[in-house]
């Protein structure tokens, strides 16, 4: 009998502590599944920040740091400044990057650092129980929204790929989601990509990821998948924003 | 090699690049500035990799992300730049991270002034960072001492996992002396625990700070304390200056300790059995040293550029045995020997 579905190799054989429904597993899947098929598990470094995915590095099985809240990018670029034959990449949710870690993030693109961003957004907090995030969509309840985001007090999200794109280290922006069985081929190339990226040193490469959080949302996993198509990719609309070699254009 | 004249920061980079350290991270603050610029000349053309952060918190975590990879990793900053980057030598300690921090000192509270200070003693030994932890903090008083300690700085970090801290000053950092350089180290441990991939060769390796179980990270605690306990007794380190028959010790580090040393020896020339101790590591402090240098003392004069932080520290390891004065000057101002020597003056003519 021949095996033709299987965990991916870099991935552990561990049980995740994610809730059930959640996409980050499919996030996970979909990096390890690139990691494999490019064979570099031996020669890649993940960084897991704070957040939900902090506890990534027992998930994944290529060596793993933990970065404090919104540093990974720093963290990443100590790492591939040490060694930069090796494949680095962080994996963020969106209070670490867009908020306490904006700054990381922007000047790790400005310097075209040759690392892979993978950019997880729930437009949520989800390991603190569910409160507004940078990207929270104005009207959307959260714990600390609980009467909708407004920004007339609360701000504007912040879209990420389309601030990033418009920095000159970026080589490549893509947003995707996972809501759908195209939308996730379609994230699987984003990734690939960006990790393709890394092996011909073109820059800064950052693929958005439009993720589910059936918990703190309040949804089933299914109204949750829905949500990602109905308010969040209206929002937050699917695409490449930018591709591009930054040092031979 | 022969003698070169050589400022304090700028020894500092020459030592750390000598000390085999790869990766320098820095971001400009006065008067520090010149360590990160000797890095930015010389560094890339001997192998090395610098680069300017976007902030103090940036800088600090891409030395973890270096230190992670297995290679020595440094940062440098004065005061405010180090208070941002406590979080991350907080994380640095809680993943037994080695690196080497370096502190030119500067008055504050908050902005302060640039001028010289010593006034971030009890941040550097007891408030680095949240958490149960320590740094290894030298001293150094001269450019000489400055260059000495750092290749002793990054074999400590290596040889017991940690972060340790260069605490200098304003004074030390900008002055000028002739230093010789050791020759460059060759001899860095092997780091299996490092993340520089693993090369299907190996179990994947795991930096982290995190133990969501009480019981696991009070056991990684203790474990670090047990490190700590070897390290106060080997690392422990001073200079004692005429203190076998002094009646009167001044206890001073740094560039305060020079100036308390030029006192001392006018105190001599008047008849006055004064003496020096000065500890080159505040942490571990070389508390049995002090006990032993204060054993025919009737006082201990404290010095500090700061308003009176070390002076707790004297108290303490010599359980308030023998009575302890303090001078201090503060905001950026040096104290003149005139200044310390009349402190003498007084206390031996109180003693009589």
């Amino acid at each position: 009998m021949s095996v033709i579905f299987q965990k991916p190799k870099s991935l552990a054989d561990v049980q995740t502590h994610y809730c059930p429904g959640c996409t980050h597993g499919i996030i996970h899947r979909l990096v390890a599944e690139v990691i494999d098929e490019m064979n570099i598990e031996g020669t890649t470094v993940g960084i897991s920040p704070v957040g939900c995915s902090v506890m990534a590095y027992e998930y994944f099985n290529c060596d793993m740091i933990e970065a404090p809240h919104g540093r990974a990018p720093a963290v990443a670029t100590g790492v591939k400044r040490a060694d930069p034959e090796l494949f680095v990449f962080t994996y963020q949710g969106d209070g670490d990057l867009a908020a306490i870690g904006t700054n990381e993030t922007i000047h790790a693109a400005a310097r075209g650092e040759n690392i892979t961003v993978i950019f997880v957004n729930n437009t949520i907090y989800g390991m603190t129980g569910g409160q507004m995030a940078p990207t929270t969509i104005p009207g959307q309840i959260t714990q600390t929204t609980p009467y909708g985001r407004d920004p007339k007090t609360n701000g504007f999200p912040l879209k990420v790929c389309e601030i990033i794109s418009q920095i000159d280290g970026t080589a490549f922006a893509q947003r995707v989601a996972v809501d759908s069985v195209p939308h996730i081929k379609e994230a699987k190339k984003a990734i690939r990509k960006a990790f393709e990226n890394q092996k011909e040193k073109r820059g800064f490469s950052i693929v958005e990821v439009l993720s589910s959080c059936p918990t703190n949302w309040g949804m089933t996993p299914s109204e949750a998948l829905k949500r990602i198509r109905e308010e969040m990719i209206p929002y937050y609309p699917l695409g490449i924003f930018k591709d591009t070699d930054v040092w031979n254009k | 090699m022969n003698k070169v004249l050589m400022k304090g920061n700028e020894a500092l980079a020459e030592a750390a690049i000598r000390a085999g350290c790869k990766c320098f991270f820095g971001y400009p603050i006065t008067p520090q500035t010149e360590v990160a610029a000797y890095f930015a000349k010389n560094m890339a053309k001997r192998g090395g990799v610098f680069l300017q952060a976007e902030s103090e918190i940036a800088a600090i975590n891409m030395v973890l992300g270096a230190s992670s990879a297995g290679v020595r990793a440094m940062t440098s900053s004065s005061s405010p730049g180090i208070s941002l980057k406590s979080e991350g030598i907080s994380y640095i300690a809680g993943s037994d991270l080695p690196c080497v921090i370096v502190n030119v000192q500067r008055g504050g509270p908050g902005l302060g002034g640039i001028q010289p200070s010593q006034s971030d003693y009890n941040q550097a030994v007891k408030a680095p960072g949240h958490g149960d932890f320590h740094l290894v903090v030298y001293a150094p008083a001269s450019v000489q001492e400055s260059v000495d300690m750092v290749f002793t700085a990054f074999d400590t970090a290596d040889r017991y996992r940690i972060p340790t801290m260069i605490l200098s000053d304003g004074l030390i950092g900008q002055m000028m002396e002739p230093v010789v350089f050791p020759e460059k180290t060759n001899d860095i441990p092997e780091k299996s625990w490092a993340c520089d991939g693993h090369k299907n060769k190996r179990k994947h390796n795991i930096v982290t700070s995190l133990f969501l179980e009480p019981d696991k990270l009070e056991k990684s605690v203790l474990q670090r304390n047990e490190k700590y306990k070897l390290i106060s007794n080997n690392c422990a380190d001073c200079e004692t200056y005429l203190c076998d028959d002094a009646h009167i010790v001044i206890t001073a580090y740094g560039a305060t300790a020079r100036i308390a040393r030029s006192a001392v020896n006018e105190a001599r020339k008047q008849g006055i059995k004064a003496g020096l101790f000065r500890p080159k590591t505040l942490w571990p402090f070389p508390e049995n040293e002090l006990r032993n240098s204060c054993k025919n003392a009737g006082h201990i004069l404290c010095a500090e550029m700061s308003a009176g932080q070390m002076v707790n520290d004297i108290k303490l390891y010599t359980n308030c045995s023998v009575p302890v004065s303090f001078y201090g000057r503060t905001g950026g101002v040096i104290p003149e020997p005139e200044e310390l020597l009349r402190e003498i003056i007084k206390l031996s003519e109180g003693r009589q």
